[in-house]
């Protein structure tokens, strides 16, 4: 069900700063790849200019190819339509705070145009079994806002949000740093479930995490991608001596 | 000699917190007491008019006695209604704009200077120049014009609402959180439906009460109205004919030379104020209502 | 650089495995020493330090679990602490080896010189070589002098074979100096197996600077038969 990334001369600007430079990978369909590297790296921007959430801001620029299966996503579609294949979850949980956690669920849907009430009920379960938090909340589903959930909770009604539209991909920005051990757990948990059905990149500053869930690992510093292997290769013998540096924290 | 010094001055730190918090109370009764003497006073000097009389009679011709000021609580509220239909969406679409679509933009920057121009502008002013543009002219595009009607005293409290909607929208905008609009926009949401179904809703009991403030403040405007809803001794409903109103009987009557006309004033003041806080009380519970319930 | 606490734990690490590795260095030298000069004295030495060195290992096979308890060690650390275990427990049976060695040693002291068709010295001393180099490898982190240790090691096995033969061939031949020659043949076994822990330290060496892992090259790809763990 997910498809593969395809990314060819990737350049992303912040006003003049060359925040992304030549940025070539592929991601594999149906696998959790990792993106690591130090702050400011580049790697969120990498990811945003996955569902072209990079352009949002006005200052922003890119330029090269993303073909997401066989859609070269700048050229062949609207940023709307590409947001609606491509879900995200970002690293502070952010439900919509004015509505129930149906609400949140199913927005996706409703906010473009879908409103047949039986299946919006069956969306909104599905999702929230998928993100693990059906059994936690199928009894509040009107009556408590997404907001009064616990920080773990708020998180995967995220995930079940972005789930709702049934996207290929799926792009998680650092989605447990704000979570304590237990959530985290969780979440590592259902992307390891969810691999089967999506693509998932996931961004994230903990090696652990992205040991534990991603078959694929990218290192990325300064604006490129210095590395990009199996996870297993690169934790315990990295090709590059600035990606060993880095996951040795012999940094600077 | 340390043990000793320590004492000292936590005992002056404590002193000192004590005077502080004494002093802010001071602030809040000090602030509170012209209110509360304000409304005591009116109490006490309208209450006893205030009868059924007052609410279903209009007044009655000079000298004469008894009589009421329905005509001008219809007026008021014929003219607030119109004011509103003016001002909150003008506002509230203003407000959307400079917060939303037009952030940075040198026409967002001029919008917003307008505003606060606007806002500062005396009600008097106001007033005159809604007589000028739209009272005087006869015969021009602007309907109900060459005369004076309740439609350009609408107009008149309804301009003067629009800044500060305007602001207060573009303000509980900005406080959205800019999380809730990027978790509509990777939905794949327009940019246009998530201002709307989401940013709007989310600020929503801020802007709101930025229309409540804003009409609480022109339903006691007096100026404006002078020269535009002119006032009116009987019935009108009419939007084409001057109409009275609470604000306009009760300054007409202040000034009159007749003691029963007097305490018809006093009566008029007291009910404005409780008219204005019911109404504000109103929209309050039925939207806080509204929001809790996650209405979909 | 950061994390300078962790690489002092590191470089702690290697100092303790040094100390260990010159333990036994000095424990094989010194059994072939008393080997060769029949003197008693110094096979009590021999035992003495193999005390010394079984408290080592417990005490680094200790360190190296805290360090990867407690500092998450990732590729070149991780294969680091990896090799120091392993290299900690074939240490430790060079030690053993040694006071074996000396053990016979005791025991040939009681039994007349015997004219044995089997080098010994000349074992020892290859043995003892392949054990310097493979912890000079270890010292410096060099790879390729590792790597040439794992060829030195079928020069003692042949040895060992052609022990064995002329040895038991003594041994039913000319009864008389058959004690002498189980002793000898039990010192080129011990040698031998010196040399299979010598050559396991190299592997280790491989594994931790390069990441390949060059066990069981020959009896993977059908080589000689698969040496007897002791």
């Amino acid at each position: 069900m997910g498809v593969g990334i395809e990314v060819s001369n990737l350049n992303a600007w912040y006003g003049t700063n060359h925040t992304l430079q030549d940025i070539n990978l592929n991601i594999p369909a149906n696998h959790a790849t990792a993106l690591i590297g130090p702050s400011g790296c580049g790697k969120s921007t990498f990811v945003r200019c996955l569902n072209r959430m990079h352009e949002t801001n006005p200052i922003a620029r890119v330029t090269g190819t993303v073909r997401i299966g066989d859609l070269d996503i700048y050229k062949d579609a609207k940023p709307v339509e590409i947001r609606r294949r491509v879900g995200m979850v970002f690293q502070r949980p952010n439900p919509f705070p004015t509505m129930s956690i149906y609400d949140n669920v199913a927005a996706g849907l409703k906010l473009n145009g879908y409103s047949t009430r039986h299946v919006l009920d069956e969306i909104v379960e599905r999702s929230l079994k998928n993100s693990a938090l059906w059994d936690e909340v199928k009894d509040d589903l009107k009556k408590k806002s997404g907001a009064s959930l616990s920080g773990g909770q708020q998180q995967r009604l995220c995930i079940a949000r972005a789930l709702a539209v049934d996207p290929e991909v799926l792009l998680m920005d650092e989605p447990a740093s704000a979570l304590d051990p237990v959530s985290t757990s969780k979440i590592e948990d259902l992307i390891f479930q969810l691999k089967s059905q999506y693509t998932i990149v996931i961004v994230t500053h903990n090696m652990q995490q992205a040991a534990r869930v991603a078959e694929k690992t990218g290192f990325f510093l300064n604006g490129r991608m210095v590395e990009f292997d199996s996870t297993h290769k690169i934790f315990t013998n990295p090709s590059d001596k600035r990606t060993e540096d880095y996951i040795t924290g012999r940094f600077g | 000699m340390k043990a000793g010094e320590n004492q000292l001055r936590s005992r002056f730190r404590a002193l000192t917190d004590n005077a502080a918090t004494g002093l802010a109370i001071l602030s809040t009764v000090v602030v509170v007491a012209p209110l509360v003497a304000i409304f005591v006073y009116l109490l006490y000097k309208g209450a006893s008019s205030v009868n059924l009389d007052f609410f279903i009679k209009v007044p009655k011709p000079e000298g004469e006695a008894g009589g009421g000021m329905a005509n001008a609580i219809l007026g008021s509220g014929i003219l607030l209604a119109l004011a509103s239909a003016i001002g909150v969406p003008i506002g509230i679409g203003g407000g959307i704009f400079l917060a939303e679509f037009g952030r940075g933009t040198k026409l967002a920057n001029a919008v917003r200077f307008t505003a606060d121009v606007l806002n500062g502008v005396p009600s008097i002013v106001m007033g005159v120049a809604i007589y000028g543009l739209v009272v005087r002219p006869h015969g021009s595009f602007m309907p109900f014009s060459g005369h004076f009607s309740a439609f350009s005293g609408g107009v008149a409290l309804g301009i003067m609402m629009i800044p500060t909607v305007c602001r207060t929208t573009e303000e509980m905008l900005l406080m959205v959180p800019n999380a809730v609009r990027e978790a509509a926009l990777a939905l794949g949401v327009p940019n246009w439906r998530s201002v709307l179904s989401i940013t709007v809703r989310t600020a929503s009991p801020g802007i709101i009460t930025g229309c409540m403030l804003a009409f609480a403040r022109v339903a006691g405007e007096t100026a404006p109205l002078i020269f535009t809803a002119l006032g009116n001794s009987f019935w009108s409903a009419s939007l084409d004919r001057p109409i009275a109103a609470l604000p306009l009987q009760i300054y007409v009557y202040a000034l009159s030379p007749y003691e029963d006309q007097h305490r018809l004033a006093w009566a008029g003041a007291l009910v404005l104020i409780v008219l204005i806080v019911a109404a504000v009380s109103l929209v309050r519970y039925v939207t806080s209502r509204g929001v809790l319930k996650g209405a979909s | 650089m950061t994390r300078i606490r962790f690489q002092q734990s590191l470089d702690e690490l290697k100092e303790q495995l040094l100390v260990m590795a010159g333990l036994a260095e000095q424990a094989i030298q010194r059994a072939i020493e008393a080997y060769r000069v029949r003197d008693l004295s110094i096979c009590d030495l021999v035992s003495r330090s193999e005390l010394a060195i079984n408290r080592l290992e417990r005490d680094i096979d200790q360190a190296a679990l805290d360090l990867l308890a407690m500092e998450q060690p990732m590729a070149i650390d991780l294969r680091f602490i990896l090799s120091v275990i392993k290299i900690n427990a074939d240490l430790e049976r060079v030690g053993d080896a040694a006071k074996s060695i000396s053990e016979r040693v005791r025991h040939m002291e009681k039994m007349a010189v015997a004219d044995l068709p089997v080098d010994i010295p000349r074992m020892a001393a290859l043995a003892a070589e392949m054990v310097r180099k493979c912890l000079q490898a270890f010292i410096e982190g060099d790879a390729e002098m590792a790597r040439s240790v794992l060829s030195m090691d079928d020069a003692v096995d042949a040895m060992n074979k052609a022990a064995y033969k002329a040895l038991t061939k003594v041994m039913q031949e000319e009864s008389h100096i058959a004690p002498q020659a189980l002793n000898a043949l039990m010192i080129s076994r011990s040698l031998e197996r010196v040399a299979d822990h010598a050559t396991n330290i190299a592997e280790d060496v491989v594994f931790w600077v390069q990441g390949a892992d060059v066990r069981h090259h020959k009896s993977l790809t059908g080589g000689r038969d698969p040496q007897a763990k002791g």
